[in-house]
């Protein structure tokens, strides 16, 4: 009677200390360039080595420009950190997959794309979006350096065992709804703190027909609901996806892995903490209207009221309202907009491009929006160009960029100005994410082909 | 070797805000640092500085009212990022516990691996302090982390709150978890052979 998350978790854990505290054995890290450092510079003080940097691969993602990759790095604190990362990466035989490099790419992306994620496994990384690989079937979660430090030490990490929730999504889906719009919905409804202390499986029919990078998708967002993780089962759309990846197993060793990856799935008496269940049928195109990733509505209702709010629930709507420049009750539909994003752990891959680009073939991009399409790795980026999405992409007046985080949290050159409005396929409209002053409305590919061809929010069904 | 914490007797710092996620705490573009010093002037940047670098008069850490080494903030404090450099941030600028009535899972953890103390109050209690040091911002919160408990000096409002043993010890004997996992690397190994 056990759930997924307790089989895996289980399977490794070293020991468990006073009070509830599990050593817990890590199969791979991730690192990247920002969160990195310090832990490095930690074990030089200590004088320790790295304990088996087979286990870690590293990618260079947060600061890296999305134009003109093949020049060096201008902006001289990025460039230092991504040096730092290179060196440290060297100095402790890690394998990294460079700045133009045919792996390189947002981390979260290229995991599971080069087959170094696989079922079963857990997986911490520096970045709370790590959440994106339990779409394999994994125990993933997003750690500090602190952290960060521990694993590279010893490959193990301490943490308190997380609750477990079950969120089920049953029926079918609508017309022009998508993994983010089910996200969105799930987080609008439960609230940013909504899984915290709990680790979620997403289940139901909905989310067994969804491909594995929609289910990514899914499972990158489960941080925003404060949940430490999402995973989902592993089943035949998994091991189609992984088989013939560069890193999943080979020959003999494939089957042998299928067979074993197969068993991993929730007992049917298996009790979790908590489980809700929503309907399919009731999930419609999403955008958020506020300043976190609850606060968000179908593309065709409303902004809520304050009325009923308790004084400090109040006090931080309003806020959010005020830096938004909108006002309580007002329609989403029809509000102008500057930027569209499209990219991110999120939403970079290729998927989310084929959307996108299929939506706005033969419309034309509105005058005065500015769009940036971030494949979210160099491979997303060549089958980009190789099934002709860039040419299609071209013609209707958008361009493709170079691969990278970019325009979701805004640390290279990729910044929305103050006070413009930006529809972004990323994860966060946190105040001042995407640049100082900035305001992001998040929402699928579709809503952002939708906003980026009318220039103002709309309904994507309405152009389907 | 961190600073030990035992108790801690102080006036407070309100910041009744709910969902304060890292990226206000520490705006992305302040990461890029390679060491883990220099994070508390950008503490709450954006809230308490124009863009121009003046500090915005109406934010609480501007106020000479309002000082001390204790955070008290709405509930769901340090969603988002994982960004350690939050709790960096909050350490640098002096703070050595945060309040609140909930905390973000990863920000809990990293608070603790560097000896800032998250306490999670009850909600009542959380309007209490609120209320208290609207009334005069010289009140006071003791926390006593040997017994686990927090009191709004000179009420009636004190309450136990919750940490793991092994971090209570750590936190007050300055321990580290990389020296405890380095020190069991023979049972990793071994752990491993399985």
């Amino acid at each position: 009677m056990n759930t997924l998350f307790d089989k895996i978790w289980d399977a490794h854990t070293v020991r468990v200390i006073d009070g509830g505290s599990c050593v817990l054995y890590i199969d791979r890290q991730y690192i990247h360039e920002v969160t990195s450092p310090q832990a490095f510079a930690g074990l030089r003080q200590r004088g320790i080595e790295v304990f088996r940097p087979q286990q870690v691969t590293a990618s260079p993602d947060h600061n890296i420009p999305t134009k003109n990759q093949h020049l060096p790095i201008a902006e001289p604190q990025s460039a230092e950190q991504v040096a730092t990362l290179v060196s440290n990466c060297q100095q402790n035989n890690i394998t990294i997959f460079p700045i133009g490099e045919r792996r390189n790419g947002i981390i979260h992306v290229i995991g599971p794309q080069t087959g170094l994620t696989q079922p079963g496994m857990t997986i911490v990384c520096g970045d709370s979006h790590t959440s994106t690989h339990g779409a394999l079937g994994c125990v993933a979660f997003g750690i500090g350096t602190s952290e960060v430090e521990m694993a590279l030490a010893s490959q193990c990490i301490l943490q308190s065992k997380p609750k477990s929730m079950r969120i089920n999504i049953e029926g079918e889906l609508g017309k022009g709804v998508c993994s983010k719009d089910i996200i969105l919905y799930i987080i609008s409804k439960l609230g940013t703190g909504g899984g915290t202390g709990h680790f979620v499986e997403f289940a139901g029919s909905a989310i067994r027909t969804l491909s594995m990078e929609a289910r990514m998708t899914i499972c990158n967002m489960s941080i925003e609901m404060g949940a430490r993780g999402g995973m989902i089962a592993p089943d035949q759309t998994t091991f189609d996806y992984l088989k013939g990846r560069e890193f999943a197993p080979q020959g003999d060793e494939w089957d042998k892995a299928v067979e074993r990856w197969s068993k991993l799935r929730s007992d049917d008496d298996a009790v979790f903490d908590k489980e809700v269940t929503f309907d399919a049928a009731d999930i419609k195109p999403m955008i958020t209207y506020g300043t976190n990733p609850g606060m968000g509505i179908a593309v065709d209702e409303h902004i809520p009221t304050s009325e009923g709010m308790d004084s400090a629930s109040k006090t931080t709507f309003s806020k959010a309202l005020d830096y938004m420049g909108f006002a309580e009750g007002e329609k989403m539909a029809g509000k102008p907009i500057d930027y569209v994003f499209v990219g991110s752990c999120t939403n970079g891959r290729i998927e989310d491009l084929r959307a996108f680009t299929y939506f706005v073939k033969g419309k034309q991009k509105a005058e005065g929006v500015t769009a940036w399409i971030v494949p979210g790795s160099k491979e997303v980026e060549r089958m980009a160009i190789e099934e002709g999405l860039r040419d299609i992409l071209h013609e209707a007046g958008f361009e493709l960029r170079e691969p990278g985080c970019s325009a979701c949290l805004a640390m290279n050159e990729d910044k929305i100005p103050a006070g413009k409005y930006c529809v972004a396929t990323s994860n966060r409209n946190f105040e001042g994410r995407q640049g100082p002053a900035s305001r992001t409305l998040l929402a699928g590919p579709l809503v952002a082909a939708a906003a980026a061809i009318t220039g103002v929010v709309t309904d994507p069904r309405e152009l389907m | 070797m961190r600073n030990k914490f035992t108790t801690l007797h102080s006036t407070v710092v309100p910041l009744p805000i709910e969902n304060i996620d890292t990226d206000q705490i520490i705006p992305a573009r302040f990461l890029k640092a390679t060491t883990r010093e220099g994070f508390g002037e950008n503490l709450f940047r954006d809230w308490r500085y124009d863009k121009d670098g003046t500090p915005k008069e109406d934010f609480v850490m501007n106020s000479p009212l309002y000082r001390g080494q204790i955070l008290v903030a709405g509930k769901n404090f340090g969603c988002g990022s994982s960004r350690e450099h939050a709790a960096w941030a909050i350490d640098g600028a002096g703070f050595r516990a945060v309040v609140s009535s909930h905390f973000a899972d990863i920000f809990r953890n990293n608070a603790l691996n560097n000896g800032l103390l998250p306490v999670v109050v009850s909600e009542q209690m959380l309007s209490a302090i609120f209320r208290a040091v609207e009334a005069d911002p010289k009140a006071e919160l003791l926390i006593d982390l040997p017994a686990q408990t927090i009191e709004l000096v000179g009420s009636d409002f004190k309450e136990s709150f919750e940490i793991a043993p092994y971090k209570k010890e750590c936190l007050m004997n300055g321990y580290d978890d990389v020296d405890f996992l380095v020190s069991i690397r023979s049972e990793i190994e071994a752990f491993e052979q399985k």
